[in-house]
């Protein structure tokens, strides 16, 4: 079958705005983007990348501005009308239904194989041969999608846009989830992909911005600061319009500490959802007074790592030695009184309870404690005091301390947090992803208490995806792969490189 | 020999309502809705599809002309009911669970309130008569057991392959199981998640107007309070057991009817065996299924009961 | 946005609500040709016009304030009761039960007893659900229905058989009763020319503890976590299933407890459809008084009112009593949809920014 669309030789948007309640997300952008060229769209998490890019899509709509294509208004009202205009869009998290196959998938969007009665598979099944051969992308069109790999689904996704006529490719954060193997095979193809499209992809990673795009623009709390050509610019120049100044959160530069292990994780087997080994003899000691930062693309067991620890998920073998005891298959809250602290991956559901006040959060671990109740009655006037006390000292931003917590921001939210975990006295502490989406304010300050805490003895094992905040903060890195820490290294041996290849599974470095 | 044959022959007309409310709720359920309101609407076919023969002939003979009318009336009804359901939980997302309640009493209250103005009292009516296959009816055994039996069992099993065929290889089809499974796919592709959702509530809605009116009709010949006796909620929990398969489900929906027909079977036999505990047997089946089957979540519509929201942001 | 907004807003969705709710209705109320303010007249106010129904309608609201209490525990702490109906029924069976074996006994320890008795048995109707569960993810809405109609079947059986009363043998009748309990075991009448009982007092008292409960202790800040937020409430060390559990058995207990009072105090023996309901009638007062004892009290009266209204009905404007199972229905689809329209943040800011566009342009005229 025809490709139908017509071919765009360029796309522009102008003055386009976007509010949601309390956020504007998209404040008078206006870009464009010609033939065959491969825009970068960069900025922090919550900049407004994702927004801008539902609104081209038409599944968000804007509320002033106007999109331009081929120098003709267009109106998209759904996803439909956009892809009529051959705009292509593959999403962060990725736009699949699992329980169906490929070719369900795909037949899903592929009107033209829709009858009254009857789905026309076959014609559904040639325009997917056709795509495949045509840009090298091969695909099992029977497989279920629950089957595939996420490099597997990713590709599935480039098929699906391709067979709906896409002429524009928008990529969000395309590499986020893929090894940095896989993420040289994606920009190989979608540099071979240029010459008949053009492409927008999100992301915050300087390097693949450097290696793929030719045109960069740059968003910060939804307005566009920069527009420019990537080669006129180093990565450190981009990085500093990217933040407003220069990268500067604080550095872990003290000596190696001499402290005992408390952490002591050993041939630890943990099952993941689906009912495959998610750990895998998994080895690690963590001491007291150090920071190990855990280095990995996310899925490779970090989240069952840390479920395991604080007794949420269960041990299928192994032990957890904590201070000499085993904490396997022990409950939440044992390990919460023997002293764990733990920053969760997810501060809106597994941090705090987004509708009760912040005062009733902070003492969420503590409500028995004969600290603030007595005999099982609440002492009100102690969890107010606690309150207005941890409300300072973490600088704590809300109108009171009876406000909902949900309704804070994301950084105030991860202070609750912190301040409650902190506040306990703990003996260790797990953060995963604690920076993330927070602003610089935020981060520096969380970043500020781990180190102080280390230097109070306290161990911490780090969690995180973002390279910088591990080699920033850890005493020592280890890298998770498949479940298996494939290696730790010291500080001083730690890198981009290093860690890099780690990540991708190489155990041995090879070339040095 | 005799009393299995009995048992089976009774089992078959006995699941009818059962498994018509049942598929109906399979596409609800597989779009990712689940309504618990189908007793409410089960009791409005009830009544409505029992009101058109014996508002003409007050209960006497009447053409198969106005029973078809009671039957289409009903389906009409509780494709409305389907709707008003859906304008609460996909207009307003409202929580689905409690909704059902909400819709359910509200059913039950206005077959109630309607019949007792219309008809009151227990009249009954002639109904539909049983129409045995020429020939295959004749059949020892196998013939009182599949093929004495009203129109509408015969049309209600043949539903099945036909509801076989509507979700798994038609273009609507293809929608509802994505709109259930993962709305944000569907939505970013191009489909109206809610208009979606709302068809699949009315097409459950008047399958469950159906099964009410299949009760009046042609099983019980009247209309009562107590018609339904928790079918509607037993549908709900056998669509979520048989894996959202029109043939598992059927095969529920048997096995729930043999027994109720044991039940009576046992009665008939004189065997001293409390009646109310006989009564009780389908319920407790339905718990004791719910309890050990294992969940087939690979299968089924992952986004089950939680409301779309394009603008709410992950 | 100013504060005065905010609150007209909610208060003019209110009452929007409340509209559309007598407006609904009114559409079946015109199918069976009743005059509809009158019908509305009749259930609002007749029963408020002389003190033998005004006490009826307390009478209604005593069982319906303890059932509501239990069901808000429930629904607070994650768990939705539907099984109200069949906890007060097992209830029954466990009240009749001890006044049948020990009638001679001191009222001041038989009544404690017997309430006690169907507190236990209303808890083990409400526990079974709760632990199929927390144990087996069994939903709760359709095991709790399932266990109602099963209890319906108990009850029946024990009134036909074990319960019956002699006096019904002999005189070959069959009404399905057991015989007259026990003077020890009935609740004081306090109000001359009306039924109105003790038990009153006890509604109150338990408002009141389930209040102290809920948020005045640390058992009832795990409850409240657990069910506003079970992830993070297990994240944070507290045992959610065990609280759901827990949360079942109270809310059954107290379904219990309403059964062995209407016993006590108003019918006196076990008799067939004394439950009337009430375990349906109770979650709409629950929801409609905010799942909060002080809103569940006033909710009561209210929906005694509509009972006790509704029973009027047939008689004064041939409307039938089944109205206000209609009236019930429709008042929970409500409430259900108003909750989530108050809740969305996106459309009130959408309002305010309309009201202020016209208000400027309102204002650029006047200039």
């Amino acid at each position: 079958m025809e490709i139908t669309t017509k071919k765009i030789t360029s796309l522009r948007v102008e003055h386009i705005t976007k509010r949601f309640p309390g956020v504007l997300a998209s404040d008078d952008i206006s870009l464009s983007i010609a033939e065959g060229e491969i825009l970068a769209l960069v900025g922090e998490n919550g900049a407004g990348k994702t927004t801008l890019m539902n609104i081209l899509m038409g599944l968000y709509q804007c509320d002033e501005g106007r999109i331009l294509i081929n120098d003709e208004e267009v109106k998209f009202r759904s996803p439909n009308d956009a892809f009529a205009a051959g705009l292509g869009m593959v999403h962060q998290q990725y736009m699949l239904v699992p329980n169906m196959t490929v070719l369900e998938n795909i037949a899903l969007g592929y009107k033209n194989a829709w009858f009254p009665f009857k789905l026309d598979m076959q014609m559904v099944s040639d325009r997917i041969e056709e795509v495949s051969k045509k840009y090298g992308l091969s695909v099992d069109p029977k497989a279920y999608i629950w089957q595939l790999s996420v490099g597997e689904q990713q590709r599935v996704e480039l098929v699906k846009t391709l067979c709906l006529g896409a002429r524009f490719l928008i990529l969000d954060e395309p590499t986020s989830a893929l090894t940095p193997q896989e993420t040289d095979e994606l920009i190989v193809l979608l540099k071979r992909m240029a010459s008949e499209l053009s492409i927008i992809f999100i992301s915050h990673k300087l390097q693949e911005v450097k290696d793929l795009s030719n045109k960069i623009v740059i968003l910060r709390h939804g307005a566009v600061v920069f527009e420019g050509n990537t080669n006129d610019h180093s990565p450190s120049d981009i990085a500093a319009l990217m933040t407003g100044h220069e990268v500067e959160l604080p550095q872990n530069d003290a000596p190696p500490c001499k402290g005992e292990v408390v952490l002591d994780i050993r041939d630890l087997n943990v099952k993941s959802d689906r009912g495959f080994l998610a750990l895998k003899d998994l080895n690690l000691s963590i001491r007291s007074g150090e920071i190990v930062g855990l280095a990995g693309v996310s899925g490779n067991g970090q989240r069952e790592l840390s479920e395991a620890i604080n007794g949420l998920r269960k041990v299928e073998s192994g032990e957890i030695l904590f201070f000499g005891n085993n904490l396997a298959n022990k409950s939440p809250h044992h390990v919460i009184e023997a002293g764990m602290g733990y920053i969760p991956e997810e501060r809106n559901t597994e941090g705090i309870v987004p509708s009760f006040s912040m005062k009733e959060n902070l003492i969420l671990k503590d409500a028995s404690h004969s600290e603030f109740s007595n005999h099982s009655f609440l002492k009100n006037k102690v969890i107010d005091q606690n309150a207005t006390d941890l409300r300072v000292k973490f600088d704590i931003r809300s109108p009171n301390i009876s406000v909902s917590a949900g309704s804070l921001s994301g950084g105030n939210i991860q202070k609750v947090i912190l301040a409650r975990e902190l506040s306990r006295k703990p003996k260790f502490l797990i953060a995963v992803y604690p920076i993330r989406g927070l602003d610089l304010g935020a981060a520096e300050f969380i970043h500020k208490q781990l180190l102080e805490k280390r230097k109070e003895g306290i161990g911490i094992l780090l969690v995180s995806e973002e390279l910088d905040e591990i080699l920033d903060l850890s005493d020592r890195v280890a890298v998770i792969f498949k479940g298996q820490i494939q290696k730790v290294l010291n500080r001083k041996d730690a890198n981009r490189r290093s860690l890099g290849i780690l990540m991708a599974g190489v155990k041995d470095d090879q070339t040095v | 020999m005799n009393f299995i044959v009995n048992i089976l022959s009774l089992g078959i007309p006995f699941s009818v309502a059962l498994l018509i409310a049942s598929l109906g709720e399979m596409f609800n359920q597989r779009a990712g809705i689940f309504n618990l309101g189908c007793e409410g609407i089960m009791a409005m076919g009830a009544f409505l599809g029992m009101l058109v023969p014996y508002s003409i002939a007050q209960g006497g003979p009447t053409s198969g002309i106005y029973n078809i009318l009671g039957l289409v009336l009903a389906m009409v009804v509780g494709a409305l009911f389907g709707l008003l359901f859906g304008f609460v939980v996909v207009t307003f997302r409202a929580p689905q669970g409690i909704a059902g309640i909400g819709l359910q009493m509200f059913g039950v209250g206005t077959a109630g309130t309607l019949f007792r103005h219309f008809v009151g009292g227990t009249q009954s009516i002639p109904g539909i008569d049983n129409l045995p296959i020429p020939g295959l009816s004749k059949i020892p055994l196998l013939g009182p057991i599949f093929f004495s039996h009203n129109l509408l069992v015969y049309l209600a099993f043949l539903f099945v392959p036909v509801a076989w065929y509507i979700l798994f290889k038609t273009p609507w089809g293809l929608k509802v199981r994505a709109v259930g499974t993962n709305p944000r796919a569907a939505d970013s592709i191009g489909i109206q998640v809610n208009k979606v959702r709302f068809q699949a509530l009315a097409v459950g809605g008047a399958l469950a107007g159906l099964a009410g009116a299949y009760l009046s009709l042609a099983q019980a010949k009247m209309f009562s309070d107590e018609i339904i006796a928790g079918r509607g909620f037993i549908a709900v929990a056998l669509v979520y057991f048989g894996h959202w398969h029109p043939v598992k489900i059927m095969a529920g929906a048997l096995l729930f009817s043999l027994a109720q027909s044991l039940q009576l079977a046992i009665q008939g036999q004189g065997i001293n065996f409390p009646y109310e505990f006989a009564v009780m047997l389908p319920y407790v089946m339905v718990i004791l299924v719910l309890a050990f089957s294992r969940e087939s979540q690979l299968l089924g519509p992952t986004a089950l009961g939680q409301p779309f929201n394009r603008e709410k942001r992950t | 946005m100013t504060k005065q907004f905010r609150i007209i807003y909610k208060v003019s969705i209110i009452i929007l609500a409340i509209l559309a709710a007598m407006l609904i209705g009114a559409i079946i109320l015109w199918a069976i040709g009743a005059d509809v303010l009158k019908t509305y007249g009749v259930i609002l106010f007749e029963p408020l016009k002389s003190t033998l129904q005004l006490s009826e309608v307390l009478l209604r609201a005593i069982p319906l304030t303890i059932i509501a209490l239990g069901i808000s525990v429930a629904y607070r702490s994650g768990i939705i009761n539907i099984g109200a109906e069949g906890q007060m029924a097992m209830g029954i069976l466990g009240t009749t039960a001890i006044a049948l074996l020990f009638p001679d006994l001191p009222r001041a320890v038989l009544i404690p007893m017997a309430v006690l008795s169907g507190a236990v048995c209303g808890a083990f109707w409400g526990f079974i659900p709760g632990i199929l569960k927390a144990k087996l993810q069994v939903s709760e809405l359709l095991s709790t229905v399932m266990l109602n109609y099963i209890a319906a079947q108990f009850y029946t059986f024990f009134l036909r058989g074990p319960m019956l009363d002699p006096a019904e043998i002999t005189m070959g009748s069959g009404t399905p009763q057991s015989m007259r309990l026990s003077k020890n075991l009935w609740l004081d009448r306090f109000l001359p020319g009306t039924r109105l009982h003790t038990g009153i007092f006890f509604a109150l008292i338990l408002a009141l503890l389930i209040y102290l409960l809920l948020w005045k202790t640390s058992f009832g800040y795990k409850m409240r976590a657990a069910g506003a937020s079970s992830r993070a409430a297990r994240y944070g060390g507290i045992n959610v299933t065990w609280y759901l559990v827990i949360a079942m058995a109270i809310s059954g207990a107290f379904a219990g407890m309403a059964g062995a009072i209407e016993i006590a105090g108003v019918h006196r023996r076990a008799i067939e459809g004394i439950t009337g309901g009430y375990g349906f009638s109770g979650i709409v007062v629950a929801l409609f008084g905010g799942l909060h004892p002080a809103g569940i009290i006033p909710a009561s009266f209210f929906f005694g009112l509509l009972i006790v209204g509704a029973d009027m009905t047939q008689r004064m404007v041939g409307v039938p009593a089944n109205m206000v199972n209609v009236l019930q229905g429709i008042i929970i689809l409500v409430i259900v949809a108003t909750k989530m329209i108050l809740a969305d943040p996106y459309l009130m800011e959408k309002v305010w920014r309309k009201y202020q566009k016209r208000t400027h342009r309102l204002k650029e005229v006047q200039a």
